[in-house]
């Protein structure tokens, strides 16, 4: 148990450091920031000023040996647009991101468990039916035009709900929050829907199919010879035994939630970090596209390594496979 | 009816007669899901690929552009101009039906071009890692793990990111859509790989690979001539599914503003303008692009999943 543990660890940090050669690379060898930053009209000492300033007049071992100690330490220097610490602003964006990602994840795993046991108890009834044929269509429509679809309808038609932004949110510490004022809160609903449906789509046929598979067993017949009522059978014996593949699909979700949020985020204009990393590809801002890839991928390496030290926990047979 | 001649001699049917007596084309039959799909889709790839003949206007040529005609509702007479267009115009007064038809093109040009590469890409990559074995395989093989860590559109985002960064500043929105393909196609190889390589494994131990091998036959030979055809079709389906999406992949980045460019706009990038226009009433911008998408990305997706079932051996 320990070898694969090690195994794992060892293979995750290999991952990482390859996309830290990715992020250094860009550094090093994507186009010049100084282009970029200063205007048609510059003079020779500007030039070399900044260059000295953002540290690119050194050789690049040096630089590399540099990038490694301040990536550890969450440095990732200034950005190339905003002139700002990468790391200040990216404080700045995180809650709004996160608070986003959080509540489309509650939404998506709430509707996902109901509307997943719902359509494998009633398998055949015209509600079942009705949102098996949604979540077909769902699954099939690029996020970014449920988006648009559900701000054509809510706020451009409706006139219910805002079409971007935060709206007011209260500074608590560093974090700033939008779920204390009622404008912070309306302007979230749309997001969330948008981020959570097809994570909600995904749990929902994952849960469906285990339901289906577990009502068949023997235990869920015996339980129902004994005369236990169907709601004890449904949710105390069947639900409870799918459970184990849906929490690490919905541990597997919660990455590509943050990812995704940069679809979400762009299109309601959500100052949070995925639109933060669009527009620094749009003005090829390197330290913040070097900074947000080590942050995803610390996450995603993070996620599946807990992921798979917890199969192995669970299930002996993959323990005995990895050795 | 059977003469004499035709029960000693069996003629050889032709293709068209071949194809048209395959279980895959009564299975087709029977379906009104791929019938229609497939008919949806036919219809607006031919009016892609002939959209320089069907458009009522060329809206990349700036001489045939009215600015009196902007913001034209669909099925009314403009106000100056008197002129009607059938999906009306945007803001400088471009036919949105023609926009459509080449927007159109663009989309399936680099969903195609993305899928083409990326298949090439896993085809190569999958017999080397299956064929060889040894360090080559596991490098191959540990890359693709690594890539698959992360979702395909974040490294489609990215690889556009850093190639928008290696091509100079004046070249830039003509190299796009070449970027594109690209990045696409470069974070949709590992599913290819993975699969040929797997065939690889089980094809390398038959007979008639050893008999090749005997032969004389040279390791490349070996694997383009005799083991490539025998591992194809698991890759047809899911070339199928991949193009349903990478229009999608592209109609994203477009819209995020990190694909094609207004001068060479997509459908996404034609939604993405249109969404300006959502607020001040002019639905039709965006609408008509939108439905187009979800058509074409729909028939796909349908075609694709009909095209797996089919040929699943188990829901036979």
């Amino acid at each position: 148990m320990l070898r694969f543990i090690l195994k794992r660890i060892s293979q995750s940090f290999l991952v990482l450091f390859i996309t830290g050669i990715i992020a250094f690379s860009m550094f090093t060898f994507v186009g010049d920031p100084v282009d970029n930053m200063l205007g048609q009209e510059r003079t020779m000492e500007d030039v070399e000023r900044l260059r000295a300033q953002l540290g690119l007049d050194k050789p690049i071992p040096v630089q590399y040996i540099k990038f490694l100690g301040e990536a550890i330490n969450g440095n990732f220097g200034v950005s190339y647009r905003q002139g700002r610490a990468v790391s200040e602003i990216i404080m700045e964006r995180a809650p709004a991101t996160l608070e986003l990602a959080a509540l489309s994840a509650v939404f998506a795993i709430i509707l996902g468990i109901i509307f997943g046991v719902l359509t494998a108890i009633k398998r055949n009834g015209l509600l079942s039916n009705f949102i098996m044929t949604a979540s077909l269509i769902g699954v099939s429509l690029p996020t970014f035009l449920i988006g648009i679809l559900l701000i054509y309808l809510f706020s451009v038609e409706l006139g219910w709900l805002p079409s971007f932004g935060r709206g007011e949110v209260v500074q608590l510490g560093w974090w700033s929050t939008g779920l204390m004022t009622e404008s912070g809160l309306k302007a979230l609903i749309l997001p969330s829907i948008t981020l959570g449906l097809y994570q909600m789509t995904l749990i929902m046929r994952l849960v469906r199919s285990e339901m289906l598979e577990v009502l068949r067993q023997d235990y869920v017949r015996f339980a129902r010879a004994r005369g236990l009522s169907e709601r004890d059978i449904n949710f105390r014996h069947a639900l409870k035994n799918t459970m184990v593949p849906v929490v690490t699909v919905i541990g597997l979700q919660l990455g590509s939630i943050i990812a995704f949020a940069i679809i979400t985020e762009t299109v309601f204009q959500w100052p949070g970090l995925g639109l933060l990393f669009i527009n620094a590809i749009q003005f090829v801002d390197i330290p913040v596209m070097a900074a947000y890839l080590m942050m995803i991928s610390v996450m995603f390496v993070g996620i599946n390594l807990l992921v798979d030290i917890l199969y192995a926990l669970i299930d002996p047979r993959l323990r005995v496979a990895a050795k | 009816m059977n003469s004499h001649l035709s029960d000693t001699i069996e003629p050889t049917p032709s293709r068209l007669r071949r194809i048209l007596d395959s279980d895959l084309f009564y299975a087709f039959q029977r379906s009104p899901v791929a019938v229609v799909s497939s008919l949806v889709a036919t219809l607006l790839i031919l009016s892609s690929i002939f959209a320089p003949l069907i458009a009522p206007t060329n809206p990349f040529d700036p001489s045939s552009l009215n600015l009196m005609n902007g913001f034209t509702e669909p099925m009314t007479p403009n106000a100056f101009t008197g002129e009607v267009f059938l999906l009306g115009t945007d803001d400088q007064g471009r036919d949105v039906f023609s926009t459509i038809l080449y927007g159109m093109r663009i989309s399936l040009f680099v969903g195609f071009s993305a899928v083409l590469f990326a298949v090439i890409l896993g085809i190569f990559l999958g017999l080397i890692a299956g064929y060889f074995g040894g360090w080559i395989d596991s490098l191959i093989m540990r890359s693709a793990d690594v890539q698959l860590t992360f979702p395909s559109i974040l490294v489609a985002m990215l690889i556009f990111g850093i190639a928008k960064g290696i091509t100079p500043v004046e070249h830039r929105d003509q190299m796009a859509i070449w970027v594109l393909i690209l990045a696409i196609g470069l974070s949709d190889w590992v599913q290819f790989a993975r699969v040929v390589r797997g065939a690889t494994l089980v094809e390398k131990g038959k007979d008639y690979v050893s008999a090749a091998r005997l032969i004389g036959r040279r390791p490349y030979a070996i694997m383009l001539r005799h083991i490539l055809p025998n591992v194809l079709s698991p890759v047809l389906v899911i070339a199928t599914i991949s193009l349903a999406l990478a229009i999608i992949a592209e109609a994203t980045l477009s819209f995020l503003g990190v694909g094609a460019p207004a001068t060479q706009p997509s459908l996404g990038t034609l939604i993405r303008v249109g969404q300006s226009f959502l607020f001040s009433g002019e639905w039709w911008i965006l609408m008509f692009p939108a439905c187009t998408l979800l058509a074409l990305a729909l028939s796909v997706n349908m075609l694709g999943d009909w095209l797996r079932d089919a040929l699943n051996p188990r829901l036979k």
